[in-house]
């Protein structure tokens, strides 16, 4: 189980992969694409945080399996607390209760 | 089959039975504590969600006041710097410790410029009268929640640029530690480990660049 | 090395290797980590337990006579800062957890010795800033800091409590992280998941809800502190802000703090039902994923603190019912502790006394906790004593007695003495005893409406108050007696043998007290967990 060397040529393919994906979304940024806007920025966000953490971050190389785990687990745990914590924001109102 | 007659390789510890355990232990600890990290990051981003949602336009407006061009440049830095440091990887893994230390300094450099240029944007919002609280002289509607828009911009990304400061540092002495030779191609885990934890810096940046600098205006 | 021959020879052991203060300041054994550990948390417990015995003594007039409503707040906030951060979310896993896991894994040490040593420091740090609170006026806001008043009102040491508390929180994380990469990767060759002892799995649940929820808490008190320093912040609802997104943040974890507490404490009782039922226990698998859904299910439930705080009704409704799924696999667990005692052959040592002691207790505080999930029950009962009875049947009756257990079933292993199994029975009964008699009557109180954190009440609550500080005076008879004869022991107590219970688990397999590395050859594990037919040793007769 010895240490997977990643090429230089696939972390330049990222690095510009990466360049290029901040060149768009700071274009897009100026150009109003209404309701898409927040959603298409937080996509390209998501894809460029993808690629520095399987790639620069070798999660894509890693022989322990556990390590995806908690990867996974770190922004789904992330995730519960966006998710519950809005459930109180959004649905306040919803049942006419005084108050709630 | 793991007992101390085993001719102990240079650099590993006395409770792990090899260098395999040692490497998978130390990798697996950074990535449990960037998970920690992502927590306490993710609070902040509870917060940004939780008022962006019931104030949009508030939001909006303290975003249009963000110098664009530096959160830009700053984003473009530390990519450059994420590549730089992927590669000091490469480098120790096939032996060039020179070359490993240069572009970790690089990488430490670069960390430099952004918290200059961060200086820099933090100064022009003091002079512009756009730090919450009694300095703030920002003419704009619902003056209070962009307050609290740009306190949580101010707690963001000096949280975020504390923990530059520390991969500064971290980047730089373990570059220090790569010239003096003393890592090899079987031994380097700190170069791993701190290359992880800068990449994680730079997972938050990709997260708060849009988040702080490009909210789209709201329509007239 | 001694020049003086002793009558017998003293094995090296981790204790007598070195005696120098450096030695153990310094220390990177996990065994010497565990009894520094020991003693500072022994220590914060008795810091805890006097503001107890304060607010004890104010009850027992319905009048506000013994201090002044402001001081009355500081003693309650103290103490439940205290026995919360520093005493009950270190205690099993810095304690035990610390000396065990290596050794039940066959490890010679945690995958980051000096990671835990610092974890140590960040703790007496974080406590020391906290007796300097102490010392100068306290900290009135109540464990749970809710804004504005935290962060805008009160005139207490709050920014200095959130920075000890911050600290006793990094302790913590460094605690859980090493666990978790020591269980994963350390484990002796054969030993797979499916043969580890439960308190392992325990532990490792435990050390999850410590990774992911302990930073949450840590930015949401730094906001209050720093909304406290500046005078600006994001909970002001002068500002568009809202006190309720404090509670959110700080229940995130505060909630799973619980689990972080009781987990620990299952953790020990399913290794002291086992050995002293002499049986394996009923539904292994059952029991260790039970575990993990608590650690997992226990991050779904926490605005069931919030319930009538504003939030959202129809949130409200979704966190109640996700509160009643959360009592299941704690639920399981009694069942099958129970199920392992049903044909076992028992024997009533005091670890076991304790853990039967556990078992009830724990099953009475975690009923009352589905009665809080109620809504409806929620909206009369919030804010009462019948509250304080639900957490103290659990975190006392549950927590602490299952430390007790634990200190008392592996006190031959680290300190290879045994204790005087006379007095260990009189305590554990004392202590049950006292412990009912203090905290019963507080859930008819509740009940009866009397809210908490008052230090004066109407008349008529007077004589369960009575009560409860009578039972509160038995209670802390019952506490002091462990720590006399436990000391005593250490000088006086019968020489342990390396496995006196006759139980399973490789820490059994060493000597008592264990050599500094634990196991001079890594064993290779090729049998089940709890597989009494491995074990060669006879009980000790007590």
């Amino acid at each position: 189980m010895a240490e997977h060397v990643v090429s230089r040529k696939t972390y330049l393919v990222v690095w510009v992969a990466l360049m290029a994906l901040m060149i768009l979304t700071a274009g897009l940024s100026r150009i109003n694409l209404g309701e898409w806007s927040t959603a298409i920025a937080m996509a390209i966000a998501v894809i460029k945080a993808l690629l520095v953490i399987l790639f620069f971050m070798h999660v894509r190389y890693e022989d322990q399996k556990i390590t995806w785990v908690v990867v996974v687990a770190g922004f789904f745990w992330l995730g519960i607390l966006l998710a519950l914590t809005m459930t109180d924001y959004v649905t306040r109102g919803y049942l006419g209760v005084a108050g709630h | 089959m793991h007992d101390s007659t085993v001719v102990a390789a240079r650099g590993l510890r006395h409770h792990f039975a090899d260098m395999e355990q040692q490497r998978a232990s130390a990798t697996l600890g950074m990535w449990v504590f960037l998970i920690t990290e992502i927590m306490f990051f993710g609070g902040l981003f509870a917060a940004y969600l939780v008022y962006r949602t019931t104030h949009f336009e508030a939001w909006a407006i303290g975003s249009a006041h963000m110098d664009f061009w530096i959160g830009t440049i700053n984003t473009v830095i530390l990519l450059c710097s994420s590549l730089l440091v992927a590669l000091s990887v490469h480098a120790i893994q096939v032996g060039q410790n020179r070359l490993c230390a240069i572009y970790l300094w690089i990488a430490s450099a670069m960390g430099v410029a952004f918290l200059v240029l961060k200086g820099i944007e933090y100064h022009a919002h003091y002079v512009e009268g756009a730090v919450p609280g009694s300095l703030w002289r920002l003419q704009v509607a619902d003056s209070r929640t962009v307050q609290m828009f740009f306190y949580i911009y101010f707690v963001m990304t000096g949280l975020h640029a504390l923990h530059v400061t520390i991969g500064i540092g971290l980047l730089a002495v373990i570059g220090g530690y790569a010239a003096k030779g003393r890592y090899s191609p079987t031994y380097h885990n700190p170069v791993h480990v701190s290359g992880l934890y800068w990449h994680f810096v730079d997972v938050v940046w990709i997260f708060l660049y849009p988040l702080l600098y490009l909210i789209p205006h709201p329509k007239a | 090395m001694a020049t003086v021959t002793v009558p017998a020879v003293e094995r090296e052991n981790y204790l007598n290797t070195d005696f120098t203060v450096k030695s153990w300041l310094l220390t990177t054994d996990h065994k010497r980590i565990a009894i520094l550990y020991l003693l500072s948390i022994t220590a914060m417990f008795f810091v805890g337990g006097i503001a107890a015995t304060l607010i004890r003594i104010e009850l027992l007039t319905p009048a506000g006579d013994l201090m002044s409503s402001d001081t009355y707040n500081k003693m309650f906030s103290i103490h439940g800062i205290i026995m919360v951060f520093f005493f009950l979310i270190p205690s099993i896993p810095a304690v035990l957890g610390n000396f065990l896991v290596p050794m039940m894994i066959g490890a010679k040490d945690l995958a980051f010795p000096k990671i835990n040593l610092a974890s140590w420091y960040f703790y007496i740090t974080g406590a020391g800033l906290l007796m300097y609170v102490i010392l100068t006026g306290g900290v009135d806001t109540g464990w749970t800091f809710y804004v504005p008043y935290s962060s805008t009102y009160s005139n207490s040491n709050v920014i200095t409590a959130i920075a000890g508390i911050f600290l006793a929180g990094f302790s913590s994380i460094f605690t859980g992280f090493n666990f978790i990469v020591t269980i994963h990767r350390m484990r002796a060759p054969g030993l797979t998941w499916g043969r580890l002892p439960l308190f392992i799995w325990s532990h490792y649940a435990t050390s999850v809800i410590m990774v992911l929820g302990t930073p949450v808490v840590a930015i949401a008190l730094s906001l209050v502190a720093l909304e406290r320093a500046f005078h600006m912040g994001i909970f002001d609802p002068r500002l568009g802000g809202d006190p309720l997104l404090f509670q959110h943040m700080f229940w995130f974890y505060s909630h799973p703090a619980v689990y972080i507490m009781i987990l620990p404490s299952m953790a020990v009782i399913s290794e002291v039902v086992s050995t002293f039922s002499r049986k394996r226990i009923f539904g292994y698998m059952a029991v260790a994923l039970a575990s993990i859904s608590i650690a997992v299910f226990g991050f779904l439930v926490w605005a069931h603190h919030m319930f009538v705080a504003g939030m959202s009704a129809y949130a409200a409704l979704v966190f109640s019912l996700l509160s009643y799924f959360v009592a299941v696999p704690s639920a399981i667990k009694v069942f099958n502790w129970t199920a392992t005692m049903y044909k076992g052959s028992v024997s009533l040592n005091t670890p076991m006394l304790y853990a039967m002691g556990f078992i009830g207790l724990f099953t009475m505080g975690g009923m009352t906790g589905l009665y809080l999930s109620a809504l409806g029950i929620d909206v009369q009962v919030h804010h009462t004593y019948f509250v304080i009875a639900h957490f103290h049947y659990i975190m006392v009756g549950g927590a602490v007695m299952g430390y007790l257990a634990g200190i008392h079933y592996w006190w031959p292993k680290i300190s290879g003495r045994m204790y005087p199994e006379a007095w260990g029975k009189i305590a554990a009964g004392t202590i049950f005893i006292g412990f009912n008699l203090t905290f019963f009557p507080q859930f008819v109180l509740g009940y009866l409406g009397m809210p908490r954190r008052y230090h004066s009440y109407p008349p008529e609550y007077q004589v369960l108050n009575v009560m409860s500080t009578a039972g509160a005076s038995i209670l802390a008879v019952g506490y002091v007696l462990p720590l006399a004869y436990l000391l005593w022991s250490l000088r006086y107590g019968e020489v342990a043998p390396d496995n006196p219970w006759a139980a399973t688990g490789l820490e059994w397999r060493t000597p008592s007290p264990p050599p500094t590395e634990n196991f001079p050859e890594t064993p290779i594990v090729t049998w089940e967990a709890y597989d009494y037919s491995t074990v060669r040793e006879e009980p000790v007769a007590r």
